[in-house]
């Protein structure tokens, strides 16, 4: 046992040797949590758009202003005729046309009935949806004052509530989000490569005639990533807390239990790649393209499960950052106890057992 | 200028002799591209809906009907309480609680006014803020249709009233696959450009076959055009083949011209191939190529306006995907197969790349001269 944690000392010292790697293993997470944090939304925030206006009376001006002041839209362009919107959305200036008719304000006033076309750029299907609906909303508004003070009859009225989320923050979602990604990013990727790194260079044979048993010595390559994992998430959970305001509704000590079982699992898939490769290139574009591509679309935190087609929604069961994803949303977010993510916990536990049973197993076939 | 055919020769069949490597170029990006537009509809539907019905009026039950026959809604329970139903909440089955109190029809018949509770799993946002909205225009069809009926006579339309009509241009069936398709083959001939060329770099360093080369008569701008074109090559067949399944699964082509795709992609992947050189003139083990291609490529994905629009972006991250290469090939790929907007409307975008494949190689030759001397 001794060999054993002189071998994890010289892990450690060759991964803390290497400053460049060292820099991107503690910034990938910072620099995630910023990006989510405040650069990306689905939000729609000043979208550019156009506005054709035929009727050019007192309405229809106040109705445009109303839309440029609002803090969805910017009227970027006044088009002049139907010809003009066909170039607008082929250069991308803008993701919504508003068309005003000849007669907009006595239409209103005199027949109490004025129409508006919206035309919407649906390249982006989602944007152009949520830009429509917004443009709606602020029309209605519109409409109401115009109607003044009326009082309508049978009036109900509906009053929301925001469950675990009140203020509606975007954090809710991703960090569970960046944590999953990260912890299997290092777990999995950077363990199996540093392993398959030793048989590329033939040091793996130098290792194995060591008094220890190959599973240790892959073993003792693996700790150093599972201490990183751990710093990696303290630092995200921090970051959480301290910078996006967020604050950690259940068990601290649950949700650190969790993230270790999920370590281990992440680690067992990256033993598992480096049993069965060669090379270093083949085991990073395994990593990445048939192990963190899938955690990221199937992990639920992207994409919605629930839309998938039937078969992915089965295949989504056997990737374990859906899982994973599930349990730090529960207990994290939700403030939910044990039971509540009972059933996923042995789910990832069974994953890890069978991984890490079936690496042994090849690493004692190949390297004897 | 005289030893790049034997370079080329020699890269080509090193790429070739590995079978492995090439599976990887060829298959693993085309089952991507296979299942990740599958998988990628993030549009937000079937809502989980759970009505706590405490009235059981008429008017209670049609609104219930109304939500029922809705396209949002997936009705999933009516428990017999606010406590039941959040329970169903807790543990993920529904995202929505309706609760309609007790006295609702009397109530609003009575004094003109009567409340409706609407509480909403908001752990994602997004979805919270839809589903709620999506709710209230129901209630407000629904009040509009019970005022209607109490007014017993039909009116014409007694108050000014604006019709909204709309239409999605591009896209009219909201179809995330020809949105995210062309996206992906971005995203797709990227990583092969910058990926494969910075590991195989780094790779020859790693083994030190590159200091043989070194001692070599070979001049460095012919080390890089060898290494730089065959994988020009790899990334324009990737891109063919891409066009090829998105055009046989998906049913999806290009309205615009497949020249000027490759127009781009040519010019593109010269960029990308830029970017691989650079990362691989700083950096010693694939390891650490790995780490640094895998952290510009996410910031880079991040912010390339693949999943959240540009424009949604504070003013300091739309500065950052000024200077990111894959935000103007998105753009240019979606607007050539969507919309079908033709060199003039992409001109813009045309110099900015030009100038990235230009910059990126300049800085990489740069760098890589100082090393070796």
């Amino acid at each position: 046992m001794n060999v054993f944690w002189v071998f994890v000392r010289k892990e450690f010292q060759h991964l803390l040797r290497d400053k460049r790697s060292m820099f991107i293993l503690m910034g990938l997470p910072l620099v995630m949590m910023l990006l989510f944090g405040f650069a990306l939304s689905s939000e729609v925030k000043e979208s550019n758009i156009a506005v054709l206006d035929s009727a050019q009376d007192e309405a229809s001006q106040m109705l445009i202003d109303r839309l440029d002041q609002s803090r969805y839209f910017e009227v970027a362009k006044v088009l002049r005729d139907e010809k003009e919107i066909e170039t607008v959305f082929k250069r991308g200036e803008a993701r919504l046309v508003v068309i005003f008719p000849n007669n907009f304000q006595h239409d209103l006033h005199y027949n109490n009935q004025a129409q508006i076309r919206l035309v919407g750029d649906a390249t982006d299907p989602n944007t152009s949806s949520i830009v429509i609906n917004y443009a709606s909303a602020i029309i209605g508004n519109f409409q109401q004052d115009v109607l003044g003070d009326e009082k309508l009859p049978m009036r109900i009225e509906t009053e929301l509530r925001m469950l675990y989320n009140p203020q509606l923050k975007s954090a809710f979602n991703f960090v569970p989000g960046v944590m999953t990604l990260i912890l299997m990013l290092l777990g999995a990727m950077m363990t199996s490569v540093s392993i398959v790194k030793e048989k590329e260079l033939g040091t793996m044979e130098i290792l194995l005639v060591s008094p220890m048993k190959p599973i240790w010595v892959v073993l003792s390559k693996a700790v150093p990533y599972i201490v990183l994992c751990m710093l990696d998430l303290i630092l995200i959970l921090l970051m959480a807390v301290y910078v996006l305001e967020m604050p950690i509704a259940g068990s601290l000590v649950l949700l650190m239990a969790e993230s270790l079982l999920f370590i281990l699992t992440a680690l067992s898939l990256g033993l598992l790649i480096s049993a069965n490769v060669e090379s270093q290139q083949v085991a990073m574009f395994i990593s990445l393209v048939g192990l963190l591509m899938p955690s990221l679309v199937f992990s639920g935190f992207m994409f919605p499960i629930e839309n998938m087609p039937k078969v992915l929604q089965v295949i989504s069961n056997l990737i374990p950052t859906k899982w994973y994803y599930s349990i730090v949303k529960n207990v994290m977010v939700k403030g939910l106890g044990f039971s509540f993510v009972a059933k996923q916990t042995f789910i990832l536990l069974g994953m890890t057992v069978f991984f890490l049973a079936l690496a042994i197993k090849r690493f004692k076939v190949r390297l004897q | 200028m005289r030893n790049l055919p034997f370079l080329l020769q020699k890269e080509f069949k090193q790429i070739f002799r590995d079978p492995a490597i090439l599976r990887l170029i060829f298959i693993m990006p085309m089952v991507q591209l296979i299942l990740i537009p599958f998988a990628a509809d993030y549009e937000v539907k079937d809502i989980h809906i759970s009505v706590v019905d405490l009235d059981h009026s008429s008017y209670s039950r049609r609104l219930v009907e109304k939500i029922r026959a809705s396209s949002y809604f997936q009705l999933v329970e009516t428990p017999p309480s606010y406590t039941e139903a959040l329970k169903a909440v807790e543990s993920g089955d529904a995202d929505l609680i309706l609760t309609v109190p007790a006295d609702f029809e009397r109530e609003l018949v009575k004094s003109d006014e009567e409340q409706l509770h609407l509480a909403a799993d908001a752990v994602n946002g997004i979805r919270a803020g839809l589903g709620t909205s999506y709710a209230s225009q129901i209630i407000a069809q629904f009040n509009n249709e019970i005022r209607g009926e109490w007014y017993q006579f039909p009116r014409k339309s007694p108050f000014p009233r604006i019709d909204v009509s709309f239409a999605n241009w591009y896209n009219p069936h909201i179809d995330y696959h020809i949105f995210m398709v062309p996206g992906i083959l971005a995203i797709l001939v990227t990583m092969v450009g910058s990926f494969l060329t910075a590991l195989n770099i780094v790779a020859e360093k790693e083994v030190g076959t590159i200091e043989q080369i070194n001692v070599t008569p070979i001049k460095k701008h012919e080390f890089i055009l060898g290494k730089l074109i065959p994988f020009w090559v790899l990334g324009m067949v990737s891109i063919t083949l891409g066009m090829i399944v998105a055009f046989v699964v998906f049913q999806i082509l290009p309205l615009g011209s497949f020249l000027l795709i490759y127009l781009f992609a040519a010019i593109y992947l010269l960029g990308v191939l830029g970017i691989g050189l650079l990362v691989s003139t700083f950096v010693d083990t694939q390891q650490q190529a790995t780490l640094f291609a895998f952290f510009f490529m996410m910031i880079f994905i991040l912010l390339g306006g693949l999943y959240t629009p540009i424009e949604s972006m504070p003013h300091w991250a739309q500065w950052l995907t000024k200077i990111n290469p894959p935000a103007y090939f998105i753009r240019v790929i979606r607007a050539v197969y969507l919309k079908g907007s033709n060199f003039q409307d992409l001109l813009p975008e045309f110099w900015a790349m030009l100038g990235f494949a230009v910059f990126f190689n300049a800085m990489a030759v740069r760098n890589y001269r100082k090393r070796s001397a």
